[in-house]
């Protein structure tokens, strides 16, 4: 069974979780042995963007030391040889350019979509 | 070719991306698919003739089942006899069927 | 059962926030009269759906001062006939619980027939299932 993420929801609730938790259940699947690959559209576009940072996330005394690393969680997706797709026309409309973005991703046209699909068996969108 | 369940359960008032879904819908079905489009919840909305309706009409004119939740149309006062063109109202158990079917089923 | 299926659903959203849950169980409830066999992955704040806990509450601004009167739903109790429904029909749910999803909420008080588990769970009854919906959390 080969399955297509398609992730487009950003930054819900990514500081409480430290970690967008789609992309970190797209990674306890691979560990679980899934045939996946991720899709990203819309605002999780943003989530390759290198220059990412949360700063320094506090509150009274209790400070956040492990802050949520988007850019890096899809780069390691990538490294499990997931492939990682991103809908181009989102990343342009979101004024975001090549030289921001991390390495290793495959750009798609929204007119493309519709073949992607024909080579997964599900198709989840979240 | 492959059937499609896509589920659409956000309106094009409220959501700027529904749109992008209904193009989803028509594309699929322009590449030879099955494909329904279901509207459930706040969906159904554009189903009663306003600003948003004719992007329905649209997609069914591109060869996709338009079908809208009768549950979620009473829960709005949206009659039946009141759907714009291209769309059908439908038992949620459509859905069911569909997925018993194995459609790629997606939910927007 | 004839066409009897399985089917998985994966939830995300909390009780009492959003339109999902309902349209969600809805759907439930349809496969559950068929006798189908169901999966339920709840993960992150669908934990709560079947939460122990809930409680009911009278409602003045209804009209209904005492508890009764008012008869507020409770997904618990949601999930619990929809459990009973499946059984009856021949089928059955098995509603599994993100457990580190219940850990951070504090939701580890379910009621019986849900378990707790792990995306390895999810994937193994997606792979076993006729098919899977994923519902999202916006």
């Amino acid at each position: 069974m080969k399955v297509l993420n398609v992730i487009a929801t950003a930054y819900r609730a990514t500081l409480e979780e430290q970690d967008d938790t789609v992309l970190w259940l797209t990674h306890a699947l691979k560990s679980a042995g899934a045939d996946l690959d991720v899709l990203l559209r819309a605002n999780a576009v943003n989530y390759v963007v290198k220059a990412q940072d949360i700063g320094r996330l506090a509150f009274g005394e209790r400070v956040q030391k492990q802050g949520p690393r988007l850019a890096e969680d899809v780069a390691g997706l990538i490294a499990k040889e997931i492939d990682v797709y991103i809908v181009a026309e989102d990343l342009a409309d979101r004024g975001l350019a090549t030289d921001e973005l991390i390495d290793g991703l495959k750009e798609v046209s929204r007119d493309d979509i519709t073949a992607l699909f024909d080579d997964y068996d599900h198709i989840w969108h979240w | 070719m492959v059937g499609y369940l896509l589920i659409e359960s956000r309106d094009p008032f409220d959501w700027n991306d529904v749109s992008q879904f209904y193009d989803l819908a028509a594309n699929l079905a322009k590449s030879g698919n099955q494909v329904t489009l279901f509207l459930v919840q706040n969906g159904v909305l554009p189903a009663r003739k306003c600003v948003h309706s004719e992007a329905l009409s649209a997609v069914a004119r591109a060869g996709v089942d338009v079908l809208a939740d009768e549950f979620s149309l009473d829960e709005r006062g949206i009659a039946i006899g009141a759907l714009v063109t291209g769309v059908s109202a439908a038992a949620l158990d459509v859905v069911v069927d569909q997925l018993a079917e194995g459609r790629k089923a997606m939910w927007h | 059962m004839a066409d009897k299926k399985t089917l998985t659903f994966a939830l995300m959203d909390a009780p009492f926030e959003t339109a999902r849950t309902t349209t969600a169980l809805r759907l439930i409830d349809i496969a559950a009269r068929r006798g189908y066999d169901i999966n339920v992955f709840a993960y992150e704040g669908a934990v709560f759906v079947p939460f122990a806990l809930q409680k009911q509450h009278a409602n003045p601004i209804h009209g209904h001062p005492e508890v009764e009167e008012e008869d507020h739903p409770l997904p618990r109790e949601w999930v619990s006939a929809l459990i009973a429904e499946a059984e009856k029909n021949g089928g059955k749910i098995d509603w599994v619980n993100c457990g580190l999803c219940v850990d951070e909420r504090g939701a580890g008080e379910s009621v019986e027939g849900v378990r707790r588990g792990t995306p390895g769970d999810f994937w193994e009854m997606a792979s076993a299932s006729d098919n899977t919906l994923v519902i999202a959390t916006k």
